[in-house]
């Protein structure tokens, strides 16, 4: 974990969150709210691997946890998206050559996110949660997801590779 | 081998982090509500900040979003200067009409209220209906205070920073407040059933008689801060047998929860309960009672009085040139 690494984690993950709670959410979209925090835990796991995938979806979950006007248990969501990001990282070396492979990862990302969620919810016994609204969620979480992955991971890709490229140095370490 | 072991380290420690922060109360309690009230504190500033800079969108789309049918019908009668302006204009109306409806309210109550913006909403893969709007404890909020609108009730303050507050609204099945049958003294309790499921009613009686359009305000509580007489909803159908236990009622809120923009907080309950002083003036809108879901009487008033402001423009505007 450079400095560098960690400082631009941390920009997007701000930034993306802020822009979802108070920007996105109040489109008039049905449905789910694009989740921009997934798109930059999976963009950073796919070029950095499964364990920086699992410390960014945590740090991630964690600042949606906290941020209003999320009302769930502090928690849920940093262990739902460092499981994301762990799995989204071992993606890695297949989304090197591919475009495809990106898209198709945040599609089950998002999936997933939701899914996961809702589970922990249910288990945790959150009244919330029922097979109507989890059902409502789904479709157009995956796919607003999906609609913004071609335009946003690229970008998100190629700036965390370059700040990669810059500390080389650190890569010798890992 | 050895780096998939670590690897997987990580993540093991990740997880039990997370569930340690869940196990210890989530965000009603211990660590996880001190990280929550950080949290709020820290970004509170960046949320409002950002909220401002994208307000102009927002009012494009909704100004676009608000636009419904009768109102687009209404609209394409009147004049070409007026349509021009439409946009911009349309939204303003609808919003100083929406600032109208929460003042008349709140006169009639007696409330002193303190208006607040919406800026952020849960998303709904959260599961969670709660809103962020722009007043705090600065603005006199607490938490427990209930949160109006021009139509009725909106929900109650979660937890607060110095500018924001965290709405809790009267959808989620987590809200519960005390509510009478309007023109009757017959009490009971409303909770939320979430996003899909309506509103329900349950009467302490279970004798009571609930007719379906009947329209049902809250009960004046001092103690949790809930202010009486603020319109909730019209009843759409009872469930169960009169006098079994198990009785309840499903009810249509007057409140459009998808559609909230300017609230008003209750920082001073009346002295006195307004009773059923904030209703429409006679029950004359709620004669057929299958019809009475899709037209909550409150709301009608503002939507009325916005267009009657916009006529004298458009007549006045030809004698200008």
């Amino acid at each position: 974990m450079t400095v560098g690494r960690v400082a631009l984690a941390t920009v997007l993950l701000v930034t993306a969150a802020v822009l979802q709670t108070v920007v996105l959410s109040r489109l008039p979209l049905p449905g789910a709210t694009p989740d921009l925090v997934l798109l930059v835990v999976v963009s950073l796991a796919l070029v950095r691997g499964p364990t920086s995938g699992a410390l960014v979806g945590f740090s991630g979950g964690l600042l949606l946890d906290v941020m209003p006007p999320d009302d769930g248990q502090v928690g849920r969501w940093a262990l739902v998206l460092a499981l994301v990001g762990w799995f989204a990282g071992g993606a890695s070396d297949a989304a090197e050559s591919s475009a495809v492979v990106p898209v198709l990862v945040v599609a089950l990302a998002s999936a997933g996110a939701v899914l996961g969620y809702a589970a922990l919810g249910f288990a945790l016994g959150d009244p919330r949660v029922d097979g109507a609204s989890v059902l409502r969620a789904l479709p157009t979480a995956v796919i607003y997801d999906v609609v913004l992955a071609p335009f946003v991971v690229p970008l998100l890709m190629r700036l965390a590779r370059r700040v990669e490229r810059t500390s080389t140095y650190a890569r010798t370490f890992r | 081998m050895r780096d998939t072991r670590r690897r997987r380290v990580v993540l093991v420690v990740l997880l039990l982090v997370s569930l340690t922060l869940i196990a210890l109360g989530g965000g009603s309690s211990g660590p996880g509500k001190a990280l929550r009230s950080a949290g709020a504190a820290v970004f509170a500033p960046v949320q409002r900040a950002v909220a401002g800079v994208f307000r102009p969108v927002h009012d494009f789309f909704g100004g676009l979003g608000g636009a419904d049918k009768a109102r687009l019908e209404q609209l394409q009668k009147e004049n070409e200067q007026l349509r021009l302006q439409q946009r911009a204009g349309d939204y303003d109306h609808s919003r100083a009409a929406e600032l109208d409806a929460l003042l008349r309210i709140a006169g009639l109550g007696q409330y002193r209220i303190v208006p607040a913006q919406v800026i952020g909403i849960s998303p709904a893969q959260g599961f969670s209906n709660t809103v962020l709007v722009d007043a705090g404890s600065q603005d006199g909020l607490k938490v427990g205070m209930t949160v109006i609108n021009g139509d009725g009730l909106v929900g109650r303050v979660k937890s607060l920073t110095a500018s924001t507050a965290t709405v809790l609204l009267a959808i989620d099945p987590q809200y519960k407040v005390g509510a009478r049958l309007a023109r009757s003294l017959d009490l009971g309790y409303v909770s939320g059933g979430g996003t899909d499921q309506p509103m329900q009613y349950v009467p302490f009686d279970p004798q009571q008689v609930m007719p379906s359009g009947t329209v049902l305000v809250t009960r004046q509580d001092p103690t949790l801060t809930v202010p009486g007489g603020v319109p909730i909803g019209t009843l759409i159908s009872a469930q169960g047998p009169v006098g079994s236990n198990g009785r309840s009622a499903t009810l249509q809120s007057f409140v459009d929860f998808t559609r909230l923009d300017l609230v008003g907080v209750v920082v001073v309950l009346p002295r006195t309960d307004p009773r059923d002083s904030l209703l429409p003036p006679s029950p004359s809108p709620t004669p057929n009672p299958g019809q009475t879901p899709t037209t909550p009487s409150p709301g009608s008033t503002p939507t009325t009085s916005a267009s009657g402001t916009a006529r004298p423009r458009a007549t006045s505007s030809p004698s200008h040139t």
